[in-house]
């Protein structure tokens, strides 16, 4: 009987508004279980640029426990993380291996810039060697102000981004 | 036949010249670079031979802001925010290095209270930096509670500088003539009774780190700095001292107040990685008596601060400086030629001339080795590069 | 301009009983009284080489500075760290100084073995020109400087003769300007 019903002309037709039931039915809480995933283990890459990482250090330790975030510093490769922290001044010298290590990392990726210096320049910007800005070079979704910024500030930063990747589609 | 033996021969004898593996095959070059847990940002290359090290050569500058440059556009007060930024977490000893510099070119008297306040502050401030040290030492080896601990009782010494001057890390405390405020009220017994806590916490931090088997399987003869060679390589700090050479800037040349405070030199004669890890653990000991005496030394009232004019300049000449930071001795050297901005200034870290040290200890020891050697010679890259 | 050539050694001394009189000082209490101790240093190093050759340009307490021409400094120096007991250096370093067309190099001396010396730094200077700086580098006498020339020379451009490494250190690989340290190089905006 099935043979009947299904045949050639109307197989595509059956098959596009199963489709268009399936995306509707799944889609939203699929990538809401995707996005909840992703925010909650966000690992960063261990690189560290300047002096904002001894706040970064401060973060990980027991009164501001970030990794209760999910913010574990993964000591292994690259290929695993999906968040940088651009921590503090980058200079011409470090700029094309921070650029290096941004491909090398697998989508998605999102890009914190820690720090007066990683915006703007910030106390450094008329060195003859300091990048005015991080955002020339790589994407950046939060900026996260301070000259160093408390680690009160960088756990807000990233819940910013939380809030953003909640909003994201996913593909 | 004989032909063909030969023909035999020689071939056999070609296939063994083509396998024959020269030097070059055997050694590995590794790039310990920028982005690595076990170096921070700094880069150096290795060749390694099976598991030992036969070559390194450092490649800083990854962090090189260009500060000595940059002082001579600023005047004496401007520039102390962007001279603490190398040691972040010890800023208060590179700007009192500055201060003391400035004060002798421009004839500046330091009222006595100010110099009490100056020395506890960099005494606080070689807690914090050294709890700090331990921490990435611990994480280093792999040992993670070593990392939680410290990083937990820094932060109470955080928060008694940061009642005293205003910030976590970036104080700006120290100015040429003083401190910028005076201690505030109940300050003395919240300190003295951090300093209590913390010294039983030293002996917990001896019984999990210091007498765990592993770490001193792991540090016990490996990286050995003979006396000789430490000075002749111009080592400073607590590399010096785990060498047999006692060696202190607070001895040798008081400034200050410190020729009234009473102390010990701590030093070792095992000249491994393990002398190295506990002199400043002994230091930190000591640095707790150092703080009792001067806060019962402190006098009652006084001022903090000479009054300088707003833009304090001296007659042309030339000042050399240095203190002992929680690295080692650290000098400025500054030229002034009669105008409130200084004409040259540089700046000798501890860090930089203990690098010296690195490709002479990694030569010849085993790969595993590598991040107990090169954390125990306390080196900081973004001091280094100033 | 020259910062330490003209100042004297009464005047520095001046300067030196004022600003320690909150320390313990040995000449606390009379106006102008040269240390004995850095006088009988220097006039050590006079006496070995002649007054022609060395001159001192200041004598404060614990430290002394002396100024010697730029073929001299290997002997000067080995004499210094034979004979006096300075063995390591403290830090190199170069100032320009376009008006006189000359490059300054100081090299800060100190000693760790000699107990009476730990208080001492004893800067060893040298001028040269500034549009062919060379110098012969200390590195086989006191092996602690490799770092800090190869920093000096680029930095402001000083070719030390006899160092195994004159090269790029902390500036990045692709630096195409001149030495930064120079006086006419100037950072934006200033």
């Amino acid at each position: 009987m099935i043979k009947d019903l299904v045949n050639p002309s109307n197989f595509n037709l059956l098959v596009g508004k199963l489709g268009d039931v399936l995306t509707r039915a799944l889609d939203q809480p699929l990538g809401y279980a995707i996005n909840w995933g992703r925010i909650w283990s966000l690992w960063p890459v261990h690189l560290e640029t300047a002096c904002c990482s001894v706040e970064f250090g401060a973060a990980s330790g027991p009164r501001y426990d970030v990794e209760r975030f999910g913010i574990i510093e993964a000591f292994g490769s690259l290929r695993q993380c999906d968040l940088i922290v651009v921590q503090g001044t980058v200079t011409r010298k470090m700029a094309p291996r921070l650029r290096m290590v941004y491909d090398q990392m697998p989508d998605p990726k999102y890009v914190i810039a820690m720090g007066a210096c990683a915006i703007t320049g910030g106390l450094y910007i008329d060195s003859y060697n300091v990048l005015p800005g991080v955002d020339g070079i790589i994407p950046v979704d939060v900026y996260v102000p301070g000259c160093p910024p408390r680690p009160e500030t960088l756990i807000q930063g990233t819940m910013l981004l939380q809030e953003k990747i909640k909003r994201s589609k996913i593909r | 036949m004989d032909n063909l033996e030969q023909k035999f021969n020689e071939t056999i004898k070609m296939g063994l010249d083509i396998v024959k593996e020269t030097e070059e095959d055997r050694l590995m070059t590794l790039s310990v670079g920028p982005q690595h847990p076990g170096s921070g940002h700094f880069r150096f290359t290795i060749k390694v031979d099976g598991d030992y090290i036969v070559y390194c050569d450092p490649d800083p500058g990854y962090v090189h802001r260009g500060e000595e440059k940059m002082c001579e556009y600023r005047n004496f007060i401007q520039n102390i925010p962007h001279l603490e930024r190398p040691i972040i977490h010890d800023s208060t000893n590179i700007t009192y290095s500055y201060s003391l510099a400035v004060e002798e070119l421009a004839n500046i008297q330091v009222p006595l209270r100010g110099q009490y306040i100056r020395a506890l502050a960099s005494e606080l401030n070689r807690q914090v930096y050294t709890l700090y040290w331990l921490a990435i030492y611990g994480i280093f080896l792999g040992h993670s509670t070593m990392f939680m601990w410290p990083m937990g009782d820094r932060e109470l010494f955080i928060d008694l500088l940061e009642a005293l001057t205003g910030a976590r890390v970036t104080h700006a405390f120290n100015i040429p003539g003083g401190v910028r405020n005076d201690i505030p009220e109940g300050f003395r017994d919240r300190c003295l009774r951090q300093v209590e806590y913390f010294e039983k916490r030293l002996t917990e931090y001896e019984d999990i780190f210091y007498n765990n088997p592993l770490f001193r399987q792991r540090t016990e003869g490996v990286g050995i700095l003979t006396k000789d060679n430490a000075i002749k390589l111009g080592v400073t700090g607590s590399v010096l001292r785990a060498s047999g050479i006692p060696f202190d800037v607070r001895k040798a040349e008081p400034y200050d107040i410190y020729d009234q405070i009473d102390f010990k030199i701590q030093y070792m004669k095992t000249c491994d990685s393990f002398a190295r890890s506990t002199v400043p653990f002994l230091d930190m000991k000591e640095s707790c008596h150092i703080i009792r005496q001067l806060l019962d030394k402190m006098p009652k009232s006084g001022e903090v601060r000479a009054k300088l004019q707003p833009n304090p300049k001296g007659p042309p000449g030339e000042s050399y400086k240095r203190v002992e930071s929680g690295r080692g001795a650290l000098g400025y050297y500054i030229v002034s030629d009669g105008t409130p901005k200084p004409y040259r200034v540089k700046i000798s870290v501890g860090s930089f001339r203990n690098m010296l040290a690195l490709p002479f200890l990694l030569v010849g020891s085993k790969l595993a080795d590598m991040p107990s050697i090169y954390w125990s010679l306390n080196y900081w890259p973004v001091e280094a590069d100033r | 301009m020259s910062a330490g050539q003209s100042d004297t050694q009464s005047g520095s001394e001046q300067k030196k009983t004022d600003s320690d009189s909150t320390q313990t000082s040995v000449s606390k209490k009379t106006e102008i009284v040269v240390p004995k101790f850095e006088q009988d240093l220097v006039n050590k190093i006079v006496s070995g080489f002649g007054d022609k050759i060395v001159q001192v340009l200041h004598v404060r307490r614990g430290r002394t500075k002396i100024i010697v021409p730029p073929g001299q400094i290997v002997q000067i120096a080995t004499f210094v760290r034979d004979t006096l007991g300075f063995d390591h250096a403290e830090s190199v370093s170069g100032t320009d100084y376009p008006k006189d067309n000359q490059i300054e190099v100081i090299y800060h001396l100190g000693s760790y073995s000699v107990d009476d010396l730990s208080s001492q730094i004893l800067a060893l200077s040298t001028r040269i020109d500034r549009n062919d700086a060379r110098l012969p580098s200390l590195i086989n006498i006191f092996k602690s400087v490799e770092y800090h020339e190869r920093e000096t020379f680029e930095m402001l451009g000083v070719y030390f003769e006899g160092h195994p490494r004159n090269e790029r250190f902390l500036l990045p690989e692709d630096w195409a300007d001149i030495p930064p340290l120079r006086k006419e190089f100037r950072i934006k905006g200033r």
